[in-house]
């Protein structure tokens, strides 16, 4: 079910919600059950902050179902602040040319439209040129 | 312990079999490797196969073609592990025959691409991403090596094109390959005028899909035929390592983590050295890609993988021969398949059998699948006894 598998996953999409270890601090996004550094299953919600830079990038032309409307459209590694590594479109360019080591920041956009006829729109997680 | 010996080897053209439905192709490959064989009948049949359950509308592909190639009621099982399943299904095949529970096994892999076109095409690969956290956000394997090329060149200063070498060898090597999808050599002015696919990788830097079938067949030595034809090639290692399968889970992505390990597993099984390799066939579905393997296999400092293209070391001559006959850029890419035509085109160098594409002298060959950006690597070792 469509649905269900993009609704549950609101905090990750919305929020930028994932997890930190309660044993040896470690943070992970996406949320983990199990700590990939030291194991423990001991975890608790945590939000990361939504900045970064650009760690690589590319444009796609050739899109998957759900994302013709938006193709071309530039994908991006983003190293957020926190240290680890995220894969999010980038939007908002304007005339900017994304390259390795712009900052970036968290906005909530639409991801993608759902292929059948139902129509279903995605939104979730992008980044764009810091403004700040 | 038990020598697993290949004792059979069998091979489709690879290309657009239009024609060809993934069953009849199958079927060929298993027949030839079974003749090949001398007639061996094999007790347990491993697929490898990616998207016949997105293109073909067909799962259980194991038990489709036991049945089409005449093999009804022996075991029967298919095997999904990305662009690894070909290695993953002769890991499986090596195990069950060097554990002495099975004395000869088939592997078949089948790929069949062109019962699907366009989007559905993009939208069936970007399944193997992590779908909540990478193909959500519009990302396909494509961009995936992108990002890993583009940050690759950055890193280390590497020019423009400078993994032109990695393609351009390729499709020399597949001009003597019979079965190989571009018998032609390229230029590298072709090269450098070719469209941009995906930046920076350009569409002489990615793997075709294609359509084919590959397929070994794997014994003992006591059980091979008396009058068994040809020199005796056996499999002297065997590993396999897992990696996240999201690249952005990874501290360092241009390190193939599971590459290097299942390298050094093997290497350490065989009881030999990485110079003792006569040739490596490695997972170019994107250039980027043999310049990661190499450097995880210990060919070459970080960041200087492109250099041995560059500078002709994997060249049929060169200090370490890659992509023997094409590669996956020139043979085609018919993905669960790959890592079959890898070991059959392996045991034919080992043979002597690959014509004038042949390895003087070949000993030792390393093949690698990888599944995604080595987010599983298959290793395997082969040997003439």
């Amino acid at each position: 079910m469509e649905i269900a598998r993009h609704w549950r996953l609101k905090e990750q999409r919305y929020n930028l919600t994932g997890t930190v270890c309660t044993k040896c601090g470690e943070k992970s996004f996406p949320p983990r059950r199990v700590c990939p550094k030291c194991g423990s299953e001991t975890s608790a919600p945590f939000t990361f902050c939504g900045r970064g830079e650009v760690y690589s990038f590319t444009t796609i032309y050739e899109a998957p179902t759900g994302f013709n409307e938006t193709a071309p459209y530039t994908v991006a590694l983003v190293r957020l602040e926190e240290g680890l590594l995220v894969t999010a479109q980038l939007t908002d360019l304007g005339n900017d040319k994304p390259e390795i080591g712009m900052p970036v920041e968290m906005v909530t956009r639409r991801l993608r439209s759902d292929g059948d006829e139902r129509g279903m729109l995605v939104y979730g997680y992008k980044f764009r040129p810091a403004v700040v | 312990m038990t020598d697993v010996i290949i004792a059979g080897i069998g091979q489709t053209p690879v290309g657009e079999h239009w024609e060809i439905s993934l069953r009849s192709l199958a079927v060929q490959a298993i027949r030839a490797a079974i003749e090949d064989a001398g007639g061996l009948k094999p007790q347990a049949l491993f697929a490898a196969n990616v998207f016949a359950p997105n293109f073909s509308h067909q799962a259980h592909v194991g038990a489709l073609l036991v049945d089409y190639a005449g093999l009804a009621g022996i075991e029967a099982a298919t095997f999904e592990i990305g662009g690894a399943s070909g290695g993953a299904a002769l890991r499986q095949a090596y195990l069950a025959v060097k554990s002495g529970l099975v004395e000869a096994a088939l592997v078949v892999g089948v790929e069949k691409f062109t019962d699907a076109i366009g989007a559905d095409l993009e939208t069936a690969a970007a399944t193997e991403t992590d779908s909540e956290y990478e193909a959500v956000h519009g990302l396909t394997p494509t961009a995936q090596a992108a990002l890993l090329a583009r940050r690759y060149l950055h890193e280390f200063n590497a020019p423009a094109g400078g993994l032109a070498g990695f393609p351009l060898t390729g499709h020399i090597n597949a001009a003597g390959n019979k079965n190989a999808m571009y018998r032609k050599a390229v230029s590298l002015e072709t090269y450098q005028k070719a469209e941009m696919i995906c930046e920076p990788l350009n569409l002489f830097d990615i793997a075709p899909d294609a359509d084919g079938a590959a397929a070994v067949l794997l014994s003992r030595r006591d059980r091979l035929p008396v009058d068994f034809p040809h020199p005796i090639v056996r499999i002297a290692a065997s590993a396999s390592v897992s990696d996240t399968l999201g690249l952005h889970d990874r501290p360092d992505p241009l390190t193939f983590t599971a590459c290097q390990q299942s390298v050094e597993q093997a290497l350490e099984k065989a009881g030999i050295t990485r110079e003792q390799v006569d040739l490596f066939e490695y997972f170019d579905a994107f250039s980027i890609y043999a310049a990661l393997s190499l450097e995880a296999a210990g060919y070459a400092p970080r960041g200087q993988g492109w250099k041995l293209a560059a500078e002709g070391a994997i060249a049929r001559t060169g200090q370490i021969p890659c992509a023997t006959l094409g590669g996956l850029k020139a043979r085609g890419n018919p993905l669960g398949a790959t890592g079959v035509y890898q070991a059959v085109e392996a045991a034919a160098q080992l043979r002597g059998q690959a014509g004038t594409n042949q390895i003087e002298g070949a000993k030792v060959a390393m093949i690698q699948s990888l599944a995604g950006p080595a987010s599983v690597a298959v290793t395997h070792i082969l040997e003439t006894l």
